[in-house]
This record gives structure tokens, sequence and C-alpha cells, in this order.
């Protein structure tokens, strides 16, 4: 295991990192940023918001971001290693406990856990929002299409894949 | 965007009884299909593919099974892969569904990774992803008002000072992830126990 091997690094720390992921991707995104930006240095701010920004634009889940992440560390082995280490722990760990509690709605644990837990994932939903949008809305104009779009998104039942491709369409224009 | 589409509210299960349990491959091929086809959240598809089109399970397991992977770490749907693949043909089983939800869109996110190291630099493609990120960020916000909205409606000022808590350590503080939720989870858990108590009594 050596240490300048980046793979061993994407593995610890997306299979560590999910293991505290409650409340999803959305959740996990102040810390992938943390760690990819700040930490480890393997993106800049920009390349963090456009892989965000990719992984939101493309099918499957969202947490998919990490595989972003995972090339531009190391490549393919990187991008599939990073994938792995982020789902299957969690994944084989959901498996033996749905084996344990066949019937989770008979005790009343679960029930309190995860109302003790919504308010914590908004808030580090909120804190995802703040940090991505301190690296994308550096203009006025970019500012404006975001507050557009929470507003449109938050009042009506679009597919948010039109509001992504206007974004994109605005960019393109180069009004954003 | 997948926490804003919680299962919907428990429709009248016309039809109890099961379909015979999938062979690997169809699963692999069911969850391939509804990953391909959740762009911003897989969640709404895989109710619509697993309770209503191939009945392999009723709304109200459906709705169990989630709510298990949702309070469980990890990225939810695919604890949710693995949980009903399993249920249904054993550990291969949730193997097969594992795989399908995430061996396609992991592919395309590498052909994509791919394309941005070579073209990312490209004036016109960082323009539109500039335009898109923004746009990105604009729906994470809905999403949280949304999640929001029944805190606001029922008053709850502890659930709003614990939500404005962890924003202010993680978003503004920026503390690592480990440490807030060390010192949060216990908490949080701990007052909603007392409360209900005390509603209870």
């Amino acid at each position: 295991m050596s240490s300048e091997n980046p793979i061993w690094a994407l593995i610890a720390t997306f299979g560590l990192m999910s293991l505290f992921a409650v409340g999803g991707a959305s959740a996990a995104v102040p810390e992938m940023h943390r760690i990819a930006v700040d930490v480890h240095h393997w993106m800049t701010d920009k390349q963090f918001a456009d892989a965000y920004a990719i992984a939101q634009l493309s099918p499957g889940p969202n947490v998919l971001i990490v595989t972003l992440i995972g090339y531009a560390v190391a490549g393919i082995p990187g991008a599939l290693a990073a994938t792995l280490a982020m789902c299957l722990p969690t994944a084989l760990l959901a498996y033996y406990v749905s084996r344990l509690l066949n019937r989770p709605s008979q005790s009343r644990w679960p029930g309190l856990i995860q109302a003790a837990l919504v308010p914590l994932s908004i808030g580090l939903m909120a804190a995802s929002a703040l940090i991505l949008a301190q690296s994308t809305d550096r203009t006025i104009a970019a500012l404006l299409l975001t507050t557009t779009v929470a507003v449109i998104a938050s009042v009506s039942r679009i597919n948010p894949l039109w509001l992504l491709l206007a974004g994109g369409l605005l960019g393109f224009a180069g009004i954003v | 965007m997948s926490l804003d589409s919680a299962p919907a509210a428990q429709e009248p299960d016309l039809t109890p009884a099961h379909s015979p349990p999938p062979s690997l491959l169809a699963l692999f091929m069911a969850f391939a299909r509804m990953s391909l086809a959740g762009f911003g959240g897989v969640l709404v598809f895989a109710r619509r593919a697993i309770v209503e089109q191939h009945r392999w399970m009723t709304a109200d397991e459906f709705n169990e099974t989630f709510a298990l992977c949702h309070f469980l770490p990890g990225p939810n749907i695919v604890n949710l892969s693995m949980v009903f693949g399993s249920r249904l043909r054993g550990i291969a089983g949730g193997i097969a569904a594992f795989a399908g939800l995430l061996l396609p869109p992991t592919l395309i996110m590498t052909v994509l990774a791919i394309i941005y190291a070579h073209f990312g630099d490209v004036d016109v493609l960082r323009r539109s992803l500039a335009g898109i990120s923004c746009a990105a960020v604009g729906l994470l916000i809905a999403v949280v008002f949304r999640m929001m909205t029944p805190l606001l409606k029922r008053m709850d000022a502890v659930g709003l000072i614990l939500m404005l808590a962890v924003f202010t350590a993680i978003g503004v503080i920026r503390l690592p992830l480990q440490v807030v939720l060390l010192v949060a989870i216990p908490l949080s858990v701990g007052v909603t126990f007392i409360l209900r108590r005390k509603v209870a009594a």
C-alpha cells in the first residue's frame, strides 16, 4: 500500500465518507468539496462546480459526481475505485441491516432517528448550495439565474432537466 | 435532487398478489433502465417500475424498504437497489440490481469525464457549463426550501435551530463533516426523544 498511489487515497476517502453520508448525495457535497478542493487539491473550485453540473445533467444517481472526482485524480481506474468505494460499503451495510430488521416499522427507533436527522440533512444541503454558489455565482447575471431557477423550481413541478438546459443555453449565448 | 421525491402518498393496492421473482438478468435490466431514465433523481422511476410496472412489491413494502434505506448512511437509491434485489433473489439479486443501477451511468460519466479533461477549457463548453452550474445550484436551493416547509409550518424551533447550526458549521465555518455530525446527531436524537416523551406524557 504505497502512500503515493492516489487510488488508495480515493478508496479511503470515499469509503469513509459514505459511512457518514446520512441524507444522500446532496448532503455529502460540502465534505466532497472540502476534501477534493481544500485538503487534497485534486480539483479547483471551478472544476468541482463543473463536476457537480455534469453529474446533475447526466442520467443516473447524483452520487456519481464521485466518478468525475475519481477520474480527475487517477483516470479510469480512479473513476471506478471512487464509485465503488462510495457505493458498495453502505449498500452491503443496508443489505445486512435489512436482513436484521425484517419489519422496520415495528420499532419506533427508525422513525425517531429519521425525524431527528431531517433538520441536519436540510442544513447540510443548504451548506452545499452556499459552497457551490460561492464558486458559480460570481456575476450579477449568474446570481439572477440561480435565484430565478430556485423560485421556478420551488413553485412549479417543471422537469429539472429543462431548467438545467436553459441555464446551459444562457451560458452558451454568453449571457451568464 | 433525489430528496425531493419521497414515495408518494400510498394509493390503495388493488393487486396484492406479487409477480413471480424476476431473473437476475431481468433485475439488472430493470434497474439499468430506471437509472438511465432518472435524470435528476432515480427514486420516482424506481417506484414506478417496481410497484406499478413489474409488481415486484406492494406500495407499502416499497415505502417500508425506502424508509429503512433513507435512515442508513450512503446514497439512498444505491442502498435501495441492493436491498430490493436481495429481497427478491438473495444476495445475487442484490448485486444484479446494484450493478444495473450503477454500471451504465458510471460508463457514461467516465466518457463525460474524458471529454471534460480534453475539452473543458474550450470557451463555449466552459460558458455552457457555467450556466448549467448556476441552474443546478438554483435547483438545490429549491429542494432545501421544499424540505424546510414542513418545519416552518409546524414552527419547529428546535429543528430550525439545528438546521441553521449545521448550515453555519459546514457552509460558513467549513468544519469537517465527521466532527459536526458526531456532535449534531446525538444532540438531535436526544432532543427529539425528550420532546416526543413530553408530547406522549
